[in-house]
């Protein structure tokens, strides 16, 4: 669901209170990052610019909402006035989990990617977290150099208002390899959950057979990437290394949980001894460990299909985290995110209560 | 699809003597030698005189318990000499599993009431780099499985191997057998180069539909990229879990290239797929669809529309919840009765019996159709 235009602020006090697990926060330009950047560094993207491994980038009619952009015609979502005033206030979001996505972390050039993260991580306690204190942040590292990755939660753990770290979509190697064990490790020390977000990739193509076509493809496959990291995560004995690691699937969907816990568990009967750090079946690891986030939800044709969906996974309910993806173009409005015939329990613990709990709200 | 009641009453299972058209067996070269007669002379010597053996990699660890039922691989006088490099990775010398026709008689057309099988080699030519290697090793193994499979078995039908990786190669294979009547199918790889929808694969299609076969897509795949978003992982575990997602991605792309708006007639079967995963996958694709659809406007129909009526999926890995009212539920999700074909994944060991599971629940019209009459409409049998 697209979201409409903005609605009469009056409705503010009759909407029940939301926590929005998927909230953008934008650069309108790298160049918003300069304060938090040596002259060096400056000069390096001066120069040379950014450079990752590139070819992934698929045409489409827009990144984002254009009613959501500000009257200073910056890129919508990079003022914290304006996405307060626009979005926070008239939708009644008491907590908004910030997510930036951006070049951070997608660099072939190490120093520069990790000097990056850190600039991302200042710009956000300096020009989001303090001026607003209903938000919260996603730790961003250089993710594929896990000795800076580290140094850089250790550098900004001791921030409480920061709860996650940050992965991309589709991460050099599958989540769950041992190269970004340091990375869990450090999380779980500071009591911080793993996050993935979908798309940015280190050079893999969206699907598993190569690059397809279409921003139509690319914009189905995250359902497939996560899988692909969940099912990695599991089977490399992340969760029993790590018992208090949560992981949030961030617009993934999550329709796909219920048939891959199966599979999972009847591969598992016939493949344990290849996969021995496995204590358990795989499906009650991630009925543990996973989180995901509602937009964008599956939509069944027929409503029962969807109610058979919560019901196939006992808990799912306690593990779905409202979000809206404001402000891009497929962002959820809050109003109509959630299917109509849901109990108004289960609206509440998804829009509220599960995040409230997960982030120690 | 009328709402399946469940009927735990069912006392049928192939074992006791319902028909079934088991819809995959996967039938493997017993050695290289077992194709000497179907190759040119040229290759003959090369492999007899070089260290290039035929293919080194497969889509199943050869040495895997879950790569051979028990008694599947031929042993004493019936295991050839083996003259492949695969003994230099596995430890298992000999012949293959499903590497003998006697012994599928035995095990498989004998035991139980098949009424016909469909061999689906998975003969790894899409491994060859080498083009010319890659061409003559397929055509050797279409024309050993029309001597040494079709015309000594009339209840066996077989797919063609082709060299994927290049589809103009392989639509001129597939030109050269088609005529063949015991050829019903094309196997082609789950994970490929390329998304298979790409226009690349426009002439495999286009041979696949002009000579009415179905395009059978098959679990493995040796493209050399990495079988999942985020690079190789590291167990076999995670492959054959991850294989649901790579079916998935590969419909996302044929439906979205509008490969069946060009070719209305064509099916396709997803085999050693599963199933449980594509309604929620249909779900999302149509949702996204509404939003896309200008990128596509071949694409006229939900996406969920033209896989129901043209995609047909076997049973196995049968995964789903442990009861069967619910595993009924997901079946009921498909949306039509017409997509689901038994088949026995022979010589391949899955961890559930799909009749003792799902078919003998199902209402006896729909049970009739996954045992035989989907695969008989789909192969023509």
């Amino acid at each position: 669901m697209v979201m409409t235009q903005a609605r009469p602020e009056a409705r503010a006090r009759t909407r029940p209170a939301l926590i929005d697990g998927d909230f953008h926060n934008e650069l309108d330009s790298i160049k918003d990052l300069y304060p938090y950047l040596s002259r060096r560094w400056q000069e390096h993207l001066e120069t040379h610019g950014t450079r990752g491994p590139q070819g992934g980038y698929y045409p489409r009619f827009m990144d984002h909402r254009e009613d959501a952009r500000p009257p200073s015609g910056r890129v919508s979502g990079s003022e914290v006035g304006h996405s307060t005033k626009d979005y926070l206030d008239p939708y009644n979001v008491a907590h908004a989990i910030c997510i930036p996505l951006t070049v951070a972390g997608r660099q072939s050039n190490l120093d520069l990617d990790a000097a990056l993260a850190t600039a991302v991580n200042d710009w956000q306690i300096a020009e989001w977290l303090d001026r607003q204190p209903r938000l919260r942040a996603s730790l961003v590292i250089s993710l594929e150099n896990p000795p800076a990755a580290v140094a850089e939660i250790e550098r900004v753990a001791h921030d409480k208002r920061f709860v996650q770290v940050q992965f991309s979509g589709r991460p050099q190697e599958p989540m769950g390899r041992r190269k970004y064990w340091p990375i869990y490790e450090a999380a779980a020390k500071h009591g911080l959950h793993i996050m993935s977000h979908a798309f940015g990739s280190y050079g893999n193509p969206i699907l598993g057979t190569g690059w397809p076509s279409f921003y139509l493809e690319e914009h189905i496959g995250p359902a497939q990437a996560m899988q692909a990291n969940v099912v990695s995560m599991v089977a490399e004995g992340v969760f029993e290394h790590f018992p208090t690691l949560k992981l949030v699937s961030v617009e993934n969907g999550f329709g796909w949980v219920p048939s891959l816990m199966w599979r999972m568990d009847s591969a598992w009967t016939l493949l344990k001894s290849e996969v021995p750090r496995l204590k358990r079946p795989p499906s009650e690891y991630i009925r543990e460990h996973l989180y995901l986030t509602t937009q964008p939800v599956e939509e069944p044709h027929k409503p029962e299909h969807f109610l058979e969906l919560l019901e196939q996974y006992g808990d799912l309910v306690d593990h779905l985290l409202f979000a809206s993806d404001y402000p891009h173009w497929d962002s959820d409005d809050p109003d109509f995110a959630l299917p109509n015939q849901l109990p108004d329990e289960i609206k509440r613990k998804i829009q509220y209560e599960n995040a409230r709990k997960l982030y120690g709200l | 699809m009328a709402m399946i009641e469940t009927r735990l009453d069912g006392d049928g299972s192939t074992a006791t003597g319902r028909a079934v058209i088991d819809a995959a067996v996967h039938n493997e070269v017993p050695s290289m030698r077992a194709l000497f007669p179907y190759l040119a002379e040229y290759w003959v010597e090369h492999i007899n005189n070089t260290l290039f053996k035929g293919p080194t990699e497969f889509y199943y660890p050869p040495s895997s318990p879950i790569a051979a039922r028990p008694g599947s691989r031929p042993v004493g006088t019936d295991a050839e000499a083996p003259l492949a490099a695969r003994s230099k990775t596995s430890l298992s010398a000999g012949a293959p599993p499903a590497s003998k026709l006697s012994l599928v008689r035995e095990q498989l057309l004998k035991t139980t009431c098949v009424e016909a099988a469909i061999l689906c080699s998975p003969y790894p030519v899409d491994s060859l780099h080498n083009p010319d290697a890659a061409i003559a090793l397929a055509s050797a193994v279409n024309d050993w499985q029309i001597a040494e499979w079709l015309d000594k078995e009339p209840r066996l039908r077989a797919s063609i191997v082709v060299p994927i990786q290049l589809p103009a190669l392989a639509a001129r294979e597939i030109d050269r057998v088609a005529g063949h009547p015991g050829f019903v199918q094309v196997a082609l790889p789950v994970r490929t180069q390329h998304p298979l929808g790409s226009r690349l694969y426009h002439p495999v299609w286009e041979a696949i539909a002009r000579h009415k076969l179905v395009a059978g897509i098959q679990f493995g795949g040796v493209p050399g990229n990495p079988p999942t978003p985020s690079g190789w992982p590291s167990y076999f575990y995670e492959e054959y879990v991850g294989a649901s997602i790579t079916f998935a991605s590969q419909l996302t792309s044929i439906v979205a290239e509008g490969v069946f708006d060009q070719f209305p007639t064509l099916r396709v079967a997803l085999i050693e797929a599963g199933f449980t995963w594509l309604p929620p996958h249909m779900w999302r694709f149509d949702k996204e669809w509404k939003n896309l659809r200008r990128l596509v406007p071949w694409v006229k129909r939900p996406p969920s529309e033209y896989i129901r009526e043209h995609v047909h999926l076997t049973v196995q890995p049968l995964d789903g919840p442990a009861d069967p009212r619910r595993l009924l539920r997901v079946v009921d999700q498909l949306g039509s009765d017409d997509m689901l074909l038994y088949a026995s994944h022979y010589p391949r060991v899955h961890a559930t019996d799909p009749e003792e599971r799902l078919i003998r629940h199902l209402p006896e019209t729909v049970a009739r159709k996954v045992r035989s009459e989907n695969a008989r409409a789909l192969y023509g049998l």
